[in-house]
């Protein structure tokens, strides 16, 4: 009883304060979000004012159309789609593939083949760009879709994820279908992928940011303005005389960040169990 | 089973792994051992065909590279050029030898430490106030994990707004207490304070993300059973909470260093490694001698270097967790 009393006691001044935390943990990652918008419709006068005009006085597009008559915003998006829907799709594919190799099929070297790709996730991009980059160029792939897909393309950890959710399936399913004869591609198309569903969704959307947000290595390979992916030719817009033109900047950062805002509120929910798959300790 | 972890993006390292309970290893075999023996080699053809492609390219792309990059440490060789003098380890000598490397070395372990240690220290800060029975947390989630999926270079364009030392929101919020804004263009440490603080920003969310799956699967009724006993809610978290903690905690400590040590984004956007060099990491160097020196062969060396690093850490790592994280 007395025990029960002092909690609730407690509890109004603590939650006051939970309630505290929580809005200035949302501003601080609202408001340079919300600064980056608004810099978007704002003139030239309103960004170079002391004391800083939070709000523009109009919402024109004057900056927007500013950024897209300076740089190719058309073809940098249609380079991201491209590169991301072909890269995360083969990626998932190679993944689902190698994951049921080594959990449903024999061969004497099983164990050696999955270190190979698990030890694989040790090797940092950066520290493999140089030869990549040399045997790239001397394919002729400089400013080209296979150029920047095709060295990033194998799955370790798609692979990793995927087998320790077959490892996972009820064996009775897999079984009904070896007696029903079908073979072992139609079991991982027929019976394996649609049991597995929200795990592949997941692991894909987790996937298509990541590639998506690529820059390092579509910054080494492609220098023709006209085959940029939206992070590296949103750097363009940068400083071109000196001086940066920030509501033109912003503008262009407006169109990087919000399709990929959009597919993250819209679908959090996946992508958040795709970021946490795994990552939750035993 | 050891620890495993995506180096190779930043936004993939977010989806790694540890498992330290028996999820791997299944009680039942999944192989189907056919009813009547069929040749061997059938089944070899078909492991090969499944998995080949993978594994092709991880050796096309990852591991011949991975050697190559040993052999081409040991080059006096320009990026694109046809010929190449060997110098053993001359390389690797004027790397340890170079004043430089004093700095490049402290700007590492400065943005190392500070990302992952402020990380862990701010995401689980985050995570206990998510996890509390409040309004809107729920949305306040997914507010706090959005920069996560964002390209790091339009984060670190946006920063750079934000940190305008005249036009920005950082010098109008230090202006209204009476103070000046920092040089965070013009001064290495400064500006190696900005890309701390940006870097954060964008990677505290996930550090929230998992810390709160963590702290969700801790038990309720050992909470209520120390709150009954008269236990403090701040003891009850420092003697409860924080050990069950633990395996997450060293889970996080091996992501967050190895995907902080990749960052390459947000200062290439932001700072391209300057001012005076006050924001070249060990990974920007190595960029910036391969690709924009044309140093490939000194590049490679400094890559190897870091590699090796990586490889002790982790090691190192994985051992500690394998011995304390198992109960």
């Amino acid at each position: 009883m007395a025990t029960q009393t002092r909690t609730a006691r407690r509890r109004k001044p603590l939650q006051l304060g939970g309630y505290l935390g929580l809005i200035v943990a949302i501003a601080i990652m609202i408001l340079p979000l919300a600064w980056m918008f608004l810099a978007g419709f704002k003139e030239r006068d309103e960004i170079y004012t002391v004391p800083i005009q939070w709000l523009p006085e109009a919402y024109d597009l004057s900056n927007y159309a500013a950024a897209l008559a300076a740089v190719p915003f058309g073809n940098f998006f249609l380079n991201s789609t491209i590169t991301t829907v072909i890269g995360a799709g083969l990626k998932m594919l190679l993944g689902l593939t190698t994951a049921y190799a080594v959990v449903f099929l024999d061969f004497p070297f099983k164990k050696f083949v999955f270190g190979l790709v698990i030890f694989a996730l040790l090797v940092p991009q950066q520290i493999v760009m140089i030869p990549n980059f040399t045997l790239v160029a001397s394919l002729g792939w400089i400013n080209t879709y296979q150029g920047i897909i095709v060295p990033g393309l194998a799955s370790a950890f798609g692979t990793f994820l995927f087998r320790q959710h077959f490892l996972t399936l009820p064996i009775s399913i897999l079984e009904a279908a070896a007696l029903d004869g079908a073979s072992h591609w139609t079991r991982l198309w027929r019976f394996i992928v649609p049991i597995s569903a929200p795990t592949i969704a997941a692991v894909a959307l987790v996937s298509i940011v990541s590639e998506w947000n690529e820059y390092l290595w579509p910054l080494l390979v492609v220098d023709r303005s006209d085959m940029m992916t939206l992070p590296v030719g949103l750097t363009l817009l940068q400083n071109n005389d000196g001086v940066t033109n920030w509501g033109v900047l912003m503008a262009g950062t407006v169109l990087v960040t919000v399709p990929v805002l959009i597919a993250f509120f819209a679908l959090q929910k996946r992508i958040i169990a795709g970021l946490t798959a795994g990552g939750v300790t035993g | 089973m050891p620890t495993i972890v995506d180096l190779h993006r930043s936004t993939d390292s977010a989806v790694a792994v540890s498992v330290s309970t028996g999820v791997v290893s299944p009680v039942t075999p999944r192989t189907f051992t056919p009813r009547k023996k069929k040749k061997p080699w059938k089944s070899w053809l078909l492991f090969l065909l499944f998995a080949g492609p993978n594994v092709a390219l991880l050796i096309v792309f990852t591991y011949k590279p991975l050697v190559q990059s040993l052999y081409y440490s040991t080059l006096q060789w320009n990026l694109g050029s046809a010929s190449a003098i060997p110098v053993g380890l001359g390389n690797y000598v004027t790397w340890f030898n170079d004043p430089g490397t004093v700095r490049v070395v402290t700007v590492t372990l400065i943005f190392t430490i500070a990302t992952v240690g402020g990380g862990m220290v701010i995401g689980l800060l985050f995570a206990v106030l998510l996890n509390r029975k409040l309004h809107g947390r729920g949305a306040a989630r997914t507010i706090v994990v959005a920069p996560y999926v964002l390209s790091g270079v339009a984060v670190g364009l946006l920063w750079l707004f934000v940190f305008d030392p005249n036009f920005g929101i950082t010098a109008a919020l230090l202006d209204a207490i009476g103070l000046a804004s920092p040089p965070w263009y013009n001064d290495p440490h400064w500006a190696l304070v900005m890309v701390i603080i940006v870097y954060l920003w964008k990677n505290v969310g996930y550090v929230a993300l998992i810390y709160l799956a963590a702290l969700q699967s801790v038990p309720r009724d050992l909470l209520e059973a120390a709150a009954l006993d008269g236990a403090s809610p701040v003891r009850a978290f420092r003697n409860i909470v924080l050990p069950l903690l633990g395996p997450t905690t060293f889970f996080l400590s091996i992501t967050t260093l190895l995907s902080s040590l990749q960052s390459f984004d947000i200062i290439q956007a932001m700072t391209k490694g300057g001012p005076l060099e006050g924001t070249t990491t060990m990974m920007y160097q190595i960029y910036q001698e391969g690709f924009q020196a044309g140093r490939a062969g000194y590049s490679s060396a400094v890559a190897t270097i870091l590699f090796a690093v990586l490889l002790v850490v982790t090691l190192i790592q994985m051992k500690y967790v394998e011995k304390r994280v198992h109960y």
